[in-house]
């Protein structure tokens, strides 16, 4: 921190011109962040506001709102647990294994090709889903709609192109993967190696020490990442929107051909072809899902920084 | 292997004598492969399969490990063996997916990676050939007016919130920054369309409508990499700059910006490469026209990913050549983003500071 704060300048009793045009444009810039951002909200409001005083009759389906967009919120948080819940052990594994198991030479350049993962652009992960993943599935989903259907989750009928709520989840969980890994992994790889050392120094074996010096440390950096992953899995849009086969409706049933759409998945698909106060409606949904992800994003910093007043770190 | 047991005599404790005992070097590495083999076996009665197989062999692989290490070496050795096997297993299923995912590009997008793809647009194209020319230039169009938004606000904020913020508009500042970074994208697009959808009507789509939606995207990220980087030059440099009375902007201009100007490149090339690839955005405020639209302030445009997006939901007929150019635009696309990354790497490695250290 020593380096952040520039010194303080000197009294100066006239100030150039161009000290004075310099610091107006930096502060420019700033504020012009904190514009953009209320701007989002405001502009958002504004043209969701015809559709939430619409008369439900004029809406499409001829529902109200809240009952268009409910079943969307339901679909986007079913997604987007699923890809969590598969996401962050995985994550935590490949940061693990990176970290402490890999030979060292290996782990600085499978570091390396898990950050570019997460550069991959989203709609080409969806053409994989729809290609490779989905075809994949079709099988287990027969299978578990056959042993598990008493399961609610896996009550079928299946699937038989695979374009399930599964599937969806399963896509985005790849997605999330390098995000919650490379998170991870930064904060494995900053647990203080006293620590570690002090741990494997006592006869602990390796897991062990990841267990005492390691995971206590990275706990909440944990969460953060997951945090993160979680809300970009939230607005996620194309590839939900190729993967999955949306009829509307709430359902828990994940194997089968008709699922609730998510939020952004809706907006692509309907966006387009889209006119009037259809319009309005599908910004309204989109309002309700910036409101989820900032809660989802606020609530992460908020670990990070807590993490960061109490952690000796700094 | 298993069977032949090296045992050493180490620590004594008092009275009675303590013998650990290890299990050979590859030991571990050999009953799992075993049972694999056993997982492999129990799927042919019900037809091979290859799920089956992974899913048998790594229960049943890390299940011997774990026995046969709590038999011999005791309870604390065999968790940290069944931890490493759990923990390397699972990092082998993670690669399976991503391994399958540029296969599959590569596979399904090399075929039409021929020279008609880049010197053709989709103007009165039906079926055969055909390219992403115009889908090419649009990208670039919009992604270079992105930059030109983003670059001077993110570099500008950076500098504030570095040199000249403080208290709580800084504060205010470097939260909002982070809750920009966690914007959906799809509510960027959103919010250049309500935006212009104020002043110029509804249903209305322009390039640098994308610009702008795209902007909300990369201005964070501009930012976040700038102020880290704008972090590391020391202060011993800018306090040498006061000393000899040059004033604090040319401090930032001649003495500070030039010596953080590889991170700083290395941040912008990312922030492109990560832009460069939004679809959503792109797909509610550009559009897709099929000819070659060169100005972002006149219609629609034609970009990579959103054509490549319809290229596979809306191939026309017969479907199979609209695919084949999806899959195609989604491999330029990827080989952009990889190409915008080893570029960074570069600039950081060429531009870095020369120090005498």
């Amino acid at each position: 921190m020593t380096t952040t704060s520039a010194p303080p300048a000197t009294p100066r009793t006239k100030r150039r011109v161009g000290d004075r045009v310099f610091a107006g444009s930096a502060t420019g810039a700033g504020i012009l962040i904190l514009i953009v951002l209320a701007g989002v909200a405001i502009f958002l409001i504004t043209e969701a506001w015809p559709a939430i005083t619409a008369d439900s009759a004029d809406l499409p389906d001829g529902k109200s709102l809240a009952s268009y967009v409910a079943p969307l919120i339901f679909g986007t948080l079913l997604a987007a647990v699923i890809a969590l819940l598969v996401a962050t052990p995985l994550g935590v594994a490949i940061a693990l294994y990176i970290s402490y198991y890999a030979p060292k030479r290996l782990a600085a350049a499978m570091g390396y090709v898990i950050d570019l993962l997460a550069a991959i652009p989203s709609v080409v992960y969806g053409f994989w889903g729809i290609a490779a993943l989905a075809p994949a599935m079709v099988p287990f989903y027969g299978w578990a709609a056959e042993h598990l259907g008493w399961i609610p989750f896996f009550a079928g009928p299946p699937s038989t192109t695979g374009k399930t709520m599964l599937t969806a989840g399963l896509v985005l969980a790849v997605m999330i993967l390098p995000i919650i890994s490379a998170i991870s992994r930064e904060v494995f790889g900053q647990a203080p190696a006293l620590h570690r050392e002090a741990a494997l120094a006592l006869g602990a074996t390796r897991w062990e020490m990841i267990r005492m010096a390691v995971i206590p440390y990275g706990k909440s950096g944990v969460i953060a990442g997951a945090m993160l992953g979680l809300g970009r899995a939230l607005g996620e849009t194309l590839a939900v929107a190729i993967v999955l086969s949306a009829s509307g409706g709430i359902t828990f049933n994940l194997i089968s051909s008709s699922n609730p759409a998510t939020i952004a998945a809706n907006i692509a698909l309907q966006f387009p072809e889209s006119t009037g106060l259809a319009v309005n409606a599908l910004i309204a949904s989109g309002l309700a899902l910036f409101v989820i992800t900032l809660a989802v994003n606020v609530f992460a910093r908020w670990i990070v920084t807590r993490r960061a007043e109490f952690s000796g770190a700094n | 292997m298993s069977t032949s047991l090296a045992s050493q005599d180490t620590g004594q404790d008092t009275g009675s004598v303590r013998v650990t005992r290890h299990l050979p070097r590859f030991a571990a590495l050999g009953l799992f492969v075993a049972g694999v083999v056993i997982g492999a076996l129990l799927t042919l009665p019900s037809g091979f399969s290859i799920a089956l197989t992974v899913v048998y062999g790594v229960v049943l692989g890390t299940l011997a490990v774990h026995l046969v290490s709590r038999s011999v070496e005791g309870r604390r050795k065999a968790t940290d063996r069944l931890v490493t096997t759990v923990v390397t297993s699972a990092f082998a299923i993670a690669m399976v997916p991503l391994v399958s995912l540029i296969y599959t590009v590569l596979d399904n997008g090399l075929g039409r990676l021929d020279s008609t793809f880049f010197n053709s647009s989709m103007l009165g194209v039906i079926g055969e050939g055909g390219g992403a020319y115009h889908a090419i230039l649009g990208t670039v169009i919009i992604t270079a007016l992105t930059a030109l938004i983003s670059v001077p606000v993110g570099m500008l904020t950076a500098i504030y919130l570095v040199e000249y913020g403080s208290g709580r508009l800084r504060r205010a500042i470097t939260f909002l920054v982070d809750v920009m970074t966690g914007i959906p994208s799809i509510v960027a697009g959103l919010f250049a369309y309500a935006l212009f959808a104020i002043f110029f009507g509804t249903g209305i789509r322009l390039g640098i409508m994308g610009a702008v939606a795209l902007s909300v995207l990369m201005i964070p990220v501009v930012v976040r990499s700038a102020e880290e980087v704008l972090k590391l030059v020391p202060n011993e440099l800018r306090e040498a700059s006061y000393a000899l009375g040059v004033p604090k902007w040319r401090t930032v201009l001649k003495v500070v910006i030039p010596t953080s100007i590889a991170g700083l490149g290395t941040g912008v090339t990312l922030a492109v490469a990560r832009v460069i690839g939004e679809t959503a955005p792109l797909l509610v405020t550009v559009g897709i026209v099929t000819g070659t639209n060169l100005n972002p302030f006149d219609g629609r445009m034609a970009t990579l990913p959103v054509f490549s997006y319809y290229q596979l939901t809306q191939p026309g007929f017969p479907p199979e050549f609209g695919i084949d150019r999806a899959w195609t635009a989604a491999l330029v696309l990827i080989i952009l983003v990889m190409a915008l990354n080893v570029v960074a790497r570069l600039i950081s490695r060429l531009f870095a500071p020369k120090t005498g250290r």
